[in-house]
């Protein structure tokens, strides 16, 4: 497992110094962030003459996509130039599209020829009808389709260099390089100048006739002597340079088997960023076990295709933004995740052949602690943060926590019972706390600290 | 009286210049460092080129390595489900009801289910009948993840694709359609409704099938008796909670006997209600629970016991019979009757003497008094074996007349006393198949070898009772390419249907009545009108195409039929008085708590159970009384590290000779009898550390239980792994506590529950009243109590088991048994205590006439009852005691012990560093030291070393390592997870919520646990008992396990 430098160490308190001159040094470079923010994206309009592609990009997104998409098959058919096909190929006109949109199981019903092929060719998935859309809706629907995809990706590939050009330039991207580069230019002049300095001074000595080092080395015995000469000195430094070494060695070993800010490396690059943080998903929605388990669960891969059975492509800006600052290609985890669970796109169906997903675990407690998720979250009401940290800005999923036994008791100590609503806590709560003279009673005086609640 | 009574716990204890006893008593930890193991070879020592400093480099370099190398942890993976089953959430146990129905066990139990592996058996409190998992039963889960089993099907020893042998077996089965031979089943009891119609099919399918069932250990006499007087074919059921007086003729009914099972209701009757309880005279010979239960115990030979049979059938009925016996058992004999003729129908006489007219006897009696505890109505299925139809089978299979054999849960080769001539028949056969889980002795001489499933794998369907049907439902998929007998059996048959679907179909159709199919199996019981129930070789009303050789079969049975019944009870009683030994010691044959027939023989945990009697583990003996073995000069002694050592013997039965076998001396056997257990000795297929004991089966002759036996000394000693004196009493008596029902419902408690005393300012006060420590307030929140009835526990040793299992206890072997490191959290301690009276030596010591003679003083002082001739007995299981004032937490120098508000002493493994100073200061003994890691430890060739075994490891406590201290915990796991439970559904807990292992598995109600802060839980009122008394209070521990006084019934009139 990665080592992780004792909180005290040395290099900590350079990083600290480091972070003071970077607070500087950003003020200085922010400046240069707001140039290409102006960029906006600029959506190329291709002209149809009977519909607005621009709000029917947004009706598309809104209703369709979920089962559609231009280029691919999903749940159900490829939709660029739909009307273009319809009508070269089936000879089905706009109306036919206006009635199956807006109720296609009554023309299926009606036993129109091509509507009955569509249903039998996706599974008899009927689509869902949608009576509520106008024509003038499906004709910017419409529009949108016809589109051609190839103008349509510049466009998007314009605006996405576009936003990336502009967070490229923005605060975070200075270099630590820079930085150092500039301290160095600074110390270097002050050495310079303290050399100059000298320098003038011992000519000015010299000029006026003073003999510098004759009457040093007559008068001044060396640091070191004078130093080794005094005894008491010498005990205290040593006694200091033992408890320092002391010191950092209890430190050092206490962080053995500690391995806050473990970041493995995990066979899918997962983002919670994306999850949790951007899309806001709930933790329990994939985590549900934590409710009524000990364990949290990994999420098993039919939960994660709940929704990736559709999204089977993350946006283009996302995409940007993950082979930019990550260097990850998000779509190619997705590929991923279908190779694990078997999932044949092409043809929109599981295979059967899956292969189990070996993450590497990050937060291992010993066998001989006991935890119970549950308690905390479902009983207790503790939200995940606490202790796994802000997990909704997490790009690789780390331990935030120590997970000491001190980190675990002194939370005990710190937090109150959750008695509210819940019987099981009343009689005992109004009891003990009367005993303790306290309102509120902590974990810890619930019996929270006794050996055998986590140790069996 | 309690207070006066010497208690002690193995017969060399009455010797009092037993110098051993002595020192074992003063030397409590009498295991010393052991440095001879490595200092004790001066050559190898002196030969070895590695000197101090080369040592201690050595030392410095390892530990300088084990350092840098601890530093870097190791990646783990977690890796979860693709597609995670809908009723599995990982982390939360699953329950399903299910039933063992292996030949031998019949039980409704529930298995506990973790992320899909079965690890813990409960009892199934749904069921009415036979709920109660037995030691064995508790064990049964371990046997599934046996690293033995067969993994796939074989063909003569090598392995083969199931298809091979379904062509081979469909092809002769093809054959053998019409042909003049019988194609043979040989099975264990299904008692399965479903199996029994599958065999019809089968028969009418084919025609000459002959289905032979066949138990190890047979109840043939009883069955026959029954079938003779109702003509049913089965046993008849007993409810001893109904029973005011049990008299019991050999009959271990707290044992295996017909089945067992019954011992939650003789427990019940066995607590004194309104100064009541029932009275249990028991006649045997050997020392059985029963025998240890019961009120007053009549040690007699088998043949005695018959004898005194037709003298109680004479005395009730107001005849006379022939018989000798002596004057004390004919007064006992004449107390029972005039017991029996006052309680009437609240009395019942049961018998396990292997004797059919004993059995018709014991029948005519209980109808006579119209026994509220017998039922013939609703007899038991559990045995239907047809010792006849076996040795038929086995002369039709020399004479050539089989074609086919297949055989199923059987063990024949090994279980058969006429094994040889089952192999040379088997050699005739055409085609044998063989269905088993593991490779065996009649695996190694059949054809075919078809892998089969343990039964928590299988489908299936019992009914143990007429009426009360179980369901077996699979509770893991098969771990290996295995089929159970059924589904193959479709199969061959050429049915496309699965054996679920053919149960359901037999369900609907006559068993369930309309009533839901998901329901019973949820309950896994179901109580019904019975149906029609085609048992055995009985042949079906359907089968009309039977051939010649099954009609025949079925004609021999008839005629058997006829023959039976034509048995009088008056040429029964001449038969019972007129019983003879045949000569020689009579032997006994039975089976143990732990083994049973040898099911189970590769079972670690059966195999470490130690027998609650003899209290041996790892071994099969002969028990032989202290007056024959001073005879035949047997010796049992104890060695200086504390392990008992024992003489061989050599037992012949009609020119077979068993030999080497130990020799246990039995305080309680009856003289001139001796006794053999079963299930033992097995070899083929077993790890060479199960390969214990020796076969008792070849002496099973003619499959009577009684035998008559010579038996001499062998040369040699034998190390038994007993745990027995490793605990000594040291002088502390009072830790039983017993008084008779007469003092109970006669005198204050404070008469017969002494509260000890001691000096405080030169005034006796309550021990309790005094102590070294502050009491710490547990009046709020939980506060744990366990409270364990003496008078209810049998010592069946299900706890035992139940808490291995739960606790992951680990299995140390047969040596470090043998040097006091037994593992066991709970154990159940035997005192044997000699009776109150010696009304007989009294009698016969006025009777003294001159020196010499016949009734000389010389001789007859010797003959005078030996204290260990027929001691009583008492059991008391023993965990932590959880005291609320801990000797051992005091003395803890790391702070790993201590205590908890809710009434628990905690023990934090990783902290302790195993001074083992806890240990020696525990009054109770209960603390149990790792010297080893168990675990992932070759030396310990187990289940903690394989990744199989691993399987049944309960995941939510810690698998301790070496150099810790480990001891009961009150499964606070359990607690804790009722606790949280109620929390989550944010509501109190319930009393009979909170559960221990053992607690949960005492079937008897022996054991109560629950919290007393609850006033109106069970363990609060129990804690208000009058009987209620702690172990060893004047010690002032406070414990929070608590006992309930012994209270003997020994109302003679």
């Amino acid at each position: 497992m990665k080592k992780v430098p004792y909180r005290h160490s040395i290099s900590k308190v350079l990083g600290v110094s480091l972070i003071v001159f970077l607070l500087f040094s950003v003020s200085i470079f922010a400046q240069d962030g707001g140039s290409a923010e102006g960029a906006s994206a600029e959506v190329a309009d291709s002209g149809d003459s009977s519909g607005d592609p621009a709000k029917g990009k947004a009706l598309f997104n809104q209703n369709c996509a979920a089962c559609h998409s231009l280029t691919r098959k999903m749940t159900g058919p490829a939709l660029a130039n739909v009307e273009s096909r319809l009508s070269d190929d089936e000879g089905l006109d706009r109306e036919w599209l206006y009635s199956w949109i807006k109720n296609s199981p009554g023309l299926i019903a009606s036993g129109d020829a091509y509507a009955n092929k569509v249903y039998n060719e996706y599974n008899q998935a009927a689509m869902t009808p949608f009576p509520t859309l106008s024509n003038e809706d499906i004709d910017n629907i419409l529009a949108y389709t016809a589109a051609p995809p190839k103008t349509a990706a510049p466009a998007a590939a314009a605006a996405g260099e576009a936003s990336g050009s502009g967070s490229g330039s923005s605060g975070d991207g200075v270099s630590n390089e820079l930085v150092l580069a500039a301290l160095a230019l600074v110390f270097g002049l002050l050495v310079v100048m303290l050399f100059l300095v000298n320098k003038t001074l011992r000519r000015i000595a010299e000029a006026n006739g003073v003999d510098l080092s004759q009457e040093e080395s007559a008068k001044r015995l060396p640091l070191w002597k004078a130093f080794a000469k005094n005894q008491f000195l010498v005990l205290v430094t040593v006694v200091f340079l033992l408890l320092g070494s002391a010191y950092f060695a209890y430190g050092w070993m206490m962080q053995v088997g500690v391995d806050q800010g473990y970041a493995p490396v995990q066979p899918i690059h997962y983002s919670h960023r994306i999850h949790a943080g951007d899309n806001k998903i709930e933790c329990k929605y994939c985590h549900s076990s934590a409710r009524v388990s000990k364990t949290s669960g990994i999420p098993s891969l039919n939960v994660c295709m709940n929704c990736h059975k559709s999204i089977y492509q993350v946006a283009d800006e996302t995409l940007e933004e993950g082979k930019r600052e990550y260097g990850i290609d998000y779509n190619k985890e997705i590929k991923k995740l279908y190779a694990a669970v078997g999932w044949d796109e092409e043809n929109q169906k599981y295979t059967g052949e899956s292969q189990p997903v070996k993450w590497v675990r990050i937060h291992n407690l010993p066998d001989f602690a006991y935890f119970n998720h549950s308690q905390h979250v479902s009983v207790a009401g503790i939200e995940c943060q606490q202790c796994h940290g802000p997990v909704e800005e997490m790009e690789v999923m780390y331990q935030y926590s120590p997970l000491t036994m001190g980190w675990c008791v002194n939370c005990h100590r710190e937090t109150d019972i959750k008695v509210e609503g819940n019987a099981y806590y009343e009689k005992i709560h109004a009891e003990l706390s009367k005993k303790y003279g306290v309102d509120k009673l902590t974990a810890a005086q619930m019996g929270g600290l006794e050996c055998g609640k986590c140790h069996y | 009286m309690a207070s006066n009574k010497k208690y002690w716990k193995n017969e060399a204890e009455l010797n009092p210049n037993d110098s051993i006893v002595e020192t074992l008593r003063q030397n409590e930890f009498v295991e010393q460092i052991p440095v001879d193991d490595f200092l004790g070879d001066k050559e190898g020592l002196s030969a070895t080129s590695t000197n101090r400093r080369d040592f201690l480099k050595y030392v410095g370099f390892s530990t300088a390595a084990a350092t840098l190398a601890a530093c870097e942890g190791p990646v783990h993976k977690s890796i979860p489900y693709v597609v995670q089953p809908e009723n599995i959430i990982p982390g939360v146990a699953n329950y399903y009801a299910t039933t063992i129905a292996d030949g031998f066990d019949f039980a409704s139990i529930l298995v506990k289910t973790r992320e899909g592996r079965p690890i813990k058996v409960e009892n199934n409190k749904d069921a009415k009948v036979a709920g109660s998992a037995n030691a064995r039963v508790q064990a049964s889960v371990l046997s599934l993840y046996d690293s033995t089993r067969l993994q796939g099907p074989m063909a003569n020893g090598e392995p083969v694709e199931w298809s091979v042998l379904d062509a081979a077996v469909k092809a002769k089965l093809g054959s053998l359609k019409g042909s003049g031979q019988q194609i043979a089943l040989l099975t264990q009891t299904y008692a399965s409704p479903s199996t029994d119609r599958l065999i019809a099919d089968m028969k009418a399918e084919f025609g000459n099938v002959n289905h032979v069932v066949y138990d190890a250990v047979a109840e043939d006499a009883a069955a026959s008796a029954f079938e003779a007087r109702y003509g049913e074919r089965a046993l008849a059921d007993y409810d001893f909670e109904k029973a005011d007086f049990i008299v019991s003729f050999g009959a271990d009914f707290l044992g295996d006997w017909q089945g067992g099972g019954y011992d939650s209701g003789y427990a019940k009757g066995r607590i004194p209600k309104k100064g009541k309880m029932s009275r249990h005279v028991q006649f045997e010979a050997n020392m059985t629970l029963s025998g240890a239960n019961a009120d007053k115990r009549v040690p007699l030979t088998p043949m005695q016991q018959k004898i005194a049979l037709a003298k109680l059938y004479a005395e009730l009925n107001g005849s006379s019979v022939g018989g000798e016996l002596s004057k004390g058992v004919l007064k006992a004999i004449k107390d029972v009757a005039a017991q029996i003729a006052k309680n009437k129908n609240g009395a019942v006489v049961v018998t396990g003497l292997d004797d059919i007219n004993a059995q018709t006897v014991v029948l005519a009696i209980n109808e006579m008094l119209g026994s509220k505890a017998f039922d013939a109505k609703s007899p038991r299925y559990v045995r239907q074996g047809n010792v006849k139809s076996v040795q038929k089978l086995i002369a039709d299979m020399k004479a050539g007349k089989v074609g086919a054999l297949i055989t199923d849960g059987v063990n024949p080769m090994y279980t058969l006393p006429n094994a040889a001539d089952f192999k040379e028949g088997v050699e005739k056969v055409g085609l044998s198949v063989a269905f088993s889980t593991n490779w065996n002795e009649t695996t190694e001489v059949m054809q075919y070898t078809a892998a089969a499933n343990h039964f928590l794998e299988s489908w299936g369907d019992v009914q143990v009772k007429k009426g009360h049907y179980s369901l077996m439902q699979p509770t893991i998929q098969e771990l290996f390419d295995t089929r159970q007998f059924q589904t193959a059996l479709l199969n061959w048959l050429g049915s496309d249907k699965s054996y679920y679907d053919y149960i359901k179909e037999t369900w609907s159709n006559s068993i369930l009545a309309g009533n839901d199919w998901n329901k019973a199996l949820h309950d896994g019981v179901y109580s019904g009108a019975a149906v029609a129930f085609a048992a055995g070789d009985d042949a079906d009303p359907q089968d009309e195409a039977t051939s010649e050789e099954d009609k025949e079969i079925v004609d021999a049975s008839e005629a058997e039929e006829v023959v039976a019944s034509s048995v009088s009870i008056t040429a029964a009683i001449n038969g019972l008085a007129n019983a003879t030994s045949g000569g020689g010691m009579e032997l006994e044959l039975y089976s143990k708590t732990g083994m049973g027939a040898g099911h189970q023989a590769n079972n670690p945990w059966l195999q470490e159970f130690p027998d609650p009697i003899t209290r041996v583990s790892w071994d099969n003996y002969v028990t032989v009384s202290k007056a024959d073995a001073e005879r035949l000069g047997f010796e049992n002694y104890h060695v200086a590290n504390g392990g008992l050592d024992g003489s061989y013997a050599n037992i012949t039965v009609n020119g077979v000779t068993v030999s080497n076998v130990p020799v246990i001396i039995q305080p309680g056997q009856a003289v001139g009898s001796i006794g053999l257990s079963f299930g033992y000795g097995r070899k083929v297929g077993m790890k060479s550390e199960m390969q214990t004991g020796v076969n008792a089966y070849p002496l099973y002759q003619d499959f009577k239980s009684v035998q008559s036996a010579t038996i001499e000394k062998a040369s040699g000693t034998h190390e038994f792994a007993c745990i027995q004196l490793h605990k000594t009493l040291m002088g502390r008596g009072d830790i039983i506590k017993e008084t008779t029902l007469e003092i109970f419902n006669t005198k204050d408690h404070s008469e017969w529950n002494v509260q000890p005393v001691v000096s405080l300012d030169h005034k006796e006060v309550p021990a309790t009243s005094v102590d070294l420590w502050d009491s710490f307030d547990r009046s709020i929140g939980h506060h744990f109590n366990m409270s364990i009835d003496l008078n209810a526990c049998t010592g069946c040793g299900a706890c035992v088991i139940a808490c291995h299992a739960e606790n992951n206890v680990p299995v140390v072997g047969k040596e470090e048994v043998r040097k006091s490191r037994d593992m066991h959290w709970l154990r159940i301690d035997r005192y044997y205590s000699s009776e109150d009276t010696f009304e007989d030596d009294n009698t016969k010591k006025d009777n003294f006439d001159g020196l010499s003679g016949d009734n000389g003083s010389l001789g007859g002082f010797g003959e005078l009852e030996h204290p260990a001739a027929n001691p009583q007995v008492a059991f008391q299981p023993v965990m932590c005691q959880h005291c609320n004032h801990a000797p051992c937490e005091t003395v803890c120098p790391v702070a790993a012990t201590s205590h908890s508000r809710q009434g628990q002493n905690h023990m934090a493994y990783n902290r302790c560093v195993g001074t083992r100073y806890c240990a020696n200061n525990c009054p109770y003994k209960v603390r149990r030291f790792n010297w080893f890691l168990y675990n992932n430890n070759d030396e310990f060739d187990y289940h903690m070393n394989n990744d199989l075994g691993k399987m049944v490891l309960n995941p939510d406590v810690n698998v301790r390592s070496r150099g810790v201290i480990e001891k009961c915990s009150m499964c606070i796991q359990k607690t804790q997870k009722t606790i949280l439970d109620a929390k989550r559904d944010g509501r109190l807990v319930k009393d009979g919520e909170f559960q221990t292992a053992c607690s949960s598995a005492c079937s008897t109600g022996a054991i109560v646990f629950g919290d007393v802060n609850d006033k109106e839980s069970k363990v609060a009122k129990l804690a208000e008992s009058d009987r209620m008394y702690h172990l060893l209070e004047h010690v002032g521990t406070k414990p929070n396990v608590f006992y309930h006084v012994k209270v003997r019934n020994t109302n003679e009139a």
